[in-house]
């Protein structure tokens, strides 16, 4: 059976009366196959990236040289400033920290490691890719519509989002919405296409504790995803009827309730960044152990901290309402979840730095990225910790303080983890190898610069900038000596940052090309999708594999070599 | 530490620095001992030819400390924070010390009305006085606030005090605070009102009890000096929303 | 359509066919979406105690008979996967089609309903009891609708014995959208 659907895929270069278009329109645009899905959900998560990159080039320039005409922008006006801002989140979580790291990951990885040939549901997988472009096309096209893109942030509180008689974007504010709507559709789709898939597709022999970290990640946070959504989309449709129909939902004058729509919107937010979180963790866990050839160090507990981190996750949201004025007892209760969930971080990123120990390390590309993380998130979680508790929130809310923490977190999934996942599996991907020189250097000037971004807004924050905020000239108190010297520096450090991107753009496509051929498995790795091919034929395997172990089996003492494939009979260890 | 870049202005500015620096004392302690190990692994355990790496699990007794003991630990420092919040929390948030004077704090795209009691010290009097972007105050009295949105949702922030309160359209949200310092201070709105939030700057101007009763007297409006007993509903302006 | 069938989608490790794994899935995100609108729905009411004047405008008798309808569908939905375990899909594909027509008439009495309440003047923007009232039963009713087309063409495959398997997966999703309904009723018809 499995060389019927290898021979379809193979068939396809001699096809006689084929058309040559058709085929490549068939093959890259129409597929099924979750490989091909997986890189359209990559490169449309890299495309959206250039817009996220540039809409902060465009405001940051304004924050450090105000008034200024930047170059390929030109003004940035108040208007313009907020839109910008709230594309730029937007962007960046939903149009490229999820396509990368769930979805394009989600589809190429799972089937490869768990051992079989295509997702459960290929077509509701394409399916979801095109809900998924419809959407990134939707809020691409806001930008072009009557009055502008919307610019309430990408939290979106009502009254301003739900009138356009506050938020003067009477088009681009329903349009925001319905296109992050049809974002959250694809992802559900997507969602159960990965949990059914791994339930029920699972190579003959892979218990549950033999299935990938990473795997086990895309589908816990699937999960969390999936259970936190639902809220959100009901508030979507009733945001969308305030929005279009006139509907009170949201307005207090009606009968209506603005923060209603905080508490559903961060019941779903606070999951979300768990979400995004759990799959870099997972492919941090396959990388660290690849390159220390060590086993991870208590791979149950890695799970029972990610699981516990979800379940806890439900019960934190309203720390992002701490001063919105709901009830102060509340934000007692919420103040102690919040701080509790360091508890199962601090182990997951504990058991990490112990896989370390007594490793024999190599620090490639790919390491090198997989460390940065564990070491940046870090600044990122403890950070946390100040805004959770209740009494130091009252300061630090809204301020830069603020944006500098989930930069540390974000910053490091959203671009740390895909450069991690993109280095390492690039060989799989496309059959070849990546520059490694060019790939340190890469590396080496990323990490620099992306701390001189965010260290200086860790001070402004402390010092009382606050939040979308296009010009601080208003303010004296945020004038005084030093500051503006901060904010010039955080810019100069991110056109730094933008300017090494290209490094990276520049390898990544050279590499596709005229990359060194890449063995099979040229990591020495154990996981499945290191059996088949480089490039995994539509298929992916010659003969499906049968599973004998656990994913981290290095250096195990019975075995010849210092890896030992999940595949391998025991017999001939 | 906040306090080496923006002066501790109200009682409750102390409490919330001492606070943080609580906060960075303790998790900076165990960010800093993780950063060690972790640097210090990688440093002490690079691939060297022909030595293999250890084979350990991570799933007996022994090993499980790596796990056991952050995790007691972080439970222990959370509760050390958890209870200076709360105190925090409660002083500044669930407490409302007698006031010696209150003000009403009316904001709306993109301008902040406030409206303070004027000489009689009541609020909806005729005597009230209403100024634009500026508030005006004693040093060494407690305020009460009531804070009210016209349209969207805005912030009242206020660095230098360390306050921040949401402000809801259709409610009136109350708070207090106690100016320790004389001198201007920023206020921000600090919650996105739509394309003016960057402009909506105002400022809180701390006087002495000398110049503030200057500043009232100069202000209070003329009707009031005529008709100190006129009742409140008998002014236009005077109402409450 | 010729279609290569994935070894994957013939897999079943849990044991559980994928297709009725996934609808249950399916299920599990639905059931927080009306959870969302539900919730947000009883805070305001629990806040807003004049609301049952408007909720008293409600024709509860006609949603009573459509609560009636809806659990006839569900029981011919149960006879269709009966039938469709005996592998007798022409039975099953009839079956399914009362169950479509059960769905046909909740909501041909739905918009009798709406329609009279509109010409009353209870229209989706009059007030936020009967903004919810039109958002909630709306979602509902397109979900209705939905289930309603998926099960014509399951019922088209089935009366040619095809995909058998697929009678039961929507007759579970119709019961789902039964028991909203369930919910609904009370909390928007009756509560005072
Ligand atoms: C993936 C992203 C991500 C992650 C992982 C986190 C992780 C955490 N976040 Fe963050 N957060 C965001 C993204 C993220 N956050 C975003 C986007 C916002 C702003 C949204 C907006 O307003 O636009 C935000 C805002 C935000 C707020 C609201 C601030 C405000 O607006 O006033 C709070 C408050 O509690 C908070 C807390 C936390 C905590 C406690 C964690 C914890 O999970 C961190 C746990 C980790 C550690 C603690 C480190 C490891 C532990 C140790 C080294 C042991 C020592 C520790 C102790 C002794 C405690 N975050
Ligand atoms: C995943 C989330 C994410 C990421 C990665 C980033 C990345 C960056 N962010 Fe952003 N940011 C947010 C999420 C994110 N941000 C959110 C949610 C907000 C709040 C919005 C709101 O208030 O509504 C925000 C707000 C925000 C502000 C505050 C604006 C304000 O309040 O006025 C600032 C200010 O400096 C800022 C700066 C930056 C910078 C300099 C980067 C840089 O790190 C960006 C660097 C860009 C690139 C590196 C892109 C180019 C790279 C490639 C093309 C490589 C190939 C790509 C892949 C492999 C995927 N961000
Ligand atoms: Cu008012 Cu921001
Ligand atoms: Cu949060």
């Amino acid at each position: 059976m499995s060389t019927a659907t290898a021979e379809a895929g193979h068939g396809h270069s001699h096809d006689a009366h084929g058309h040559h278009d058709e085929g490549f329109i068939k093959k890259y645009f129409w597929s099924t196959d979750h490989k091909i899905i997986g890189f359209q959900y990559m490169f449309t998560g890299m495309f959206m990236a250039l817009i996220g990159g540039f809409t902060v080039y465009a405001f940051r320039m304004q924050l450090a040289f105000p008034g200024m005409s930047v170059p390929g922008f030109g003004r940035v006006t108040a208007h313009d400033y907020n839109s910008l801002v709230t594309t730029h989140g937007s962007v960046m979580i939903f149009w490229v920290a999820m396509p990368v790291l769930i979805a394009a990951l989600g589809n190429y990885l799972i089937p490869l490691m768990i051992g079989c040939d295509d997702m459960v549901f290929p077509r509701i997988n394409r399916l979801s890719y095109q809900i998924f472009l419809l959407s990134a096309v939707v809020l691409i096209a806001s930008f072009f519509v009557e009055g502008g893109a919307f610019g309430g942030a990408w939290t979106a509180y009502p009254p301003l989002s739900a009138s356009a008689a506050y938020n003067l974007t009477p088009k681009g504010a329903p349009l925001w919405l319905i296109a992050v709507a049809l974002e959250f559709v694809a992802f559900l789709l997507g969602g159960i296409n990965f949990i059914t898939t791994v339930m029920n597709s699972r190579a003959p022999g892979m218990k549950m504790f033999d299935v990938p970290i990473v795997v086990w990640m895309i589908i816990i946070a699937s999960i969390l995803f999936m259970a936190s959504v639902g809220p959100l989309v009901a508030g979507a449709v009733m945001l969308l009827f305030d929005q279009t129909v006139g509907t009170g939902f949201f307005d207090p004058s009606r009968g209506g309730d603005p923060v209603l729509w905080q508490h559903l919107f961060w019941f779903f937010g606070h999951p979300e960044v768990y979400v995004v979180l759990l799959p870099a963790m997972g492919v941090v866990a396959e990388i660290i152990t690849v390159f220390s050839r060590k086993k991870l160090f208590a791979y149950k507990t890695v799970l029972y901290t990610a699981i516990g981190t979800g379940v806890l996750s439900f019960f934190v949201w309203a720390h992002h309402q701490f001063v919105a004025g709901i009830d102060p007892r509340m934000a007692n209760i919420f103040s102690v979840t919040t701080l509790l969930i360091s508890i199962p971080v601090a182990e997951m990123v504990f058991v990490y730095i112990a896989t370390l120990y007594g490793g024999s390390i190599r620090l490639t590309t790919p390491m090198l990225w997989a460390l940065a993380f564990i070491g940046e998130f870090l600044i990122g979680g403890v950070t946390g910790i100040f805004l959770g508790s209740s009494g130091s929130d009252i300061y630090f809310h809204d301020t830069y303080f603020v944006i500098a923490h989930f930069h540390y977190t974000f910053f490091p999934i959203a671009f740390i983890g895909s450069f991690a996942a993109i280095t390492y599996w690039f060989p799989k991907m496309f059959g070849k190898m990546m520059n490694e020189t060019w790939g340190k250097v890469h590396f080496w000037g990323t990490i620099v610069s992306f701390n001189f971004i965010f260290i200086p807004l860790f001070f402004l924050g402390a010092r009382g900038d606050h939040r979308r905020i296009y010009d601080y000239t208003h303010f004296p108190d945020l004038m005084r000596s030093g500051m503006q010297e901060l904010r010039v520096l955080a810019t100069l450090a991110l056109i730094v940052l933008l300017a090494f991107q290209v490094i990276f753009l520049v390898n990544f496509f050279y590499s596709l090309v005229k990359g060194k051929k890449a063995e099979q498995n040229p990591w020495k790795a154990n996981t499945l999708e290191w059996v088949a091919a480089s490039p995994p034929p539509h298929g992916n395997f010659p003969e499906l594999p049968t599973v004998y172990r656990g994913p981290y089996e290095y250096s195990h003492p019975e075995a010849r070599d210092d890896y030992w494939p999940q595949n391998q009979p025991p017999a001939t260890a | 530490m906040i306090e080496h870049y923006l002066e501790q202005a109200s009682t409750f500015a102390a409490d919330i620095d001492n606070l943080i620096l609580l906060i960075t004392v303790t998790v900076g302690f165990w960010f800093l001992l993780a950063q060690f190990l972790f640097f210090g692994f990688i440093l002490k355990f690079r691939a060297q030819e022909g030595k293999k790496a250890q084979y350990i699990s991570g799933e007996n007794k022994k090993e499980k400390r790596w796990v056991s003991l952050p995790h007691y630990a972080t439970l222990f420092f959370d509760v050390l924070i958890i209870i200076a919040a709360i105190r925090v929390w409660q002083d500044v948030k669930m407490t409302m010390p007698q006031a010696d004077s209150t003000v009403r704090i009316v904001v709306q795209q993109w301008a902040w009305t406030f409206v303070h009691p004027g000489p009689d010290n009541k609020l909806d009097t005729a005597d009230d006085i209403r100024t634009v972007d500026e508030l005006h105050v004693e040093k060494d009295k407690t305020y009460h606030f009531e804070l009210q949105s016209r349209d969207v949702l805005h912030s009242f922030s206020v660095p230098a005090f360390r306050l921040k309160q949401d402000a809801i359209p259709g409610r009136t949200i109350k708070g207090w605070f106690k100016p320790t310092l004389t001198g201007g201070f920023d206020i921000q709105c600090t919650e996105i009102c739509g394309i003016g939030h960057g402009i909506m700057a105002a400022r809180v101007l701390i006087e002495n009890a000398a110049d503030h009763a200057a500043w009232v007297k100069a202000n209070a409006p003329q009707v009031a000096a005529v008709t100190p007993t006129a009742p409140a509903d008998n002014v236009p302006t005077g109402g409450s929303r | 359509m010729a279609f290569p069938r994935p070894i994957a989608t013939t897999r079943s490790v849990t044991g559980i066919p994928t297709g009725r794994l996934a609808v249950w899935w399916v299920i599990a995100s639905e059931i927080v979406i009306f959870g969302g609108v539900l919730g947000s729905y009883i805070m305001h009411r629990l806040g807003h105690s004049d609301w049952q004047y408007q909720s008293a405008n409600t024709n509860t008798w006609a949603g009573a008979f459509n609560t009636l309808v809806l659990l006839t569908s569900s029981l011919c939905a149960v006879l269709a996967h009966q039938a469709a375990e005996k592998k007798d899909g022409p039975k099953a594909a009839r079956f399914l089609m009362f169950t479509v027509l059960g769905g046909l008439t909740f909501l041909v009495v739905k918009a009798f309903e709406w329609t009279n309440e509109i010409k009353h003047g209870y229209t989706l923007t009059s007030n936020t009891f009967w903004s919810f009232y039109y958002t909630a039963a709306g979602l509902h009713g397109f979900h209705v609708l939905a289930g309603m087309v998926i099960m014509l063409f399951v019922a088209a495959d089935a009366r040619k014995n095809r995909e058998l398997q697929r009678v039961e997966n929507i007759g579970i999703y119709w019961h789902f959208v039964d028991v909203v309904w369930i919910f609904l009723f009370p909390l928007l018809y009756i509560a005072k």
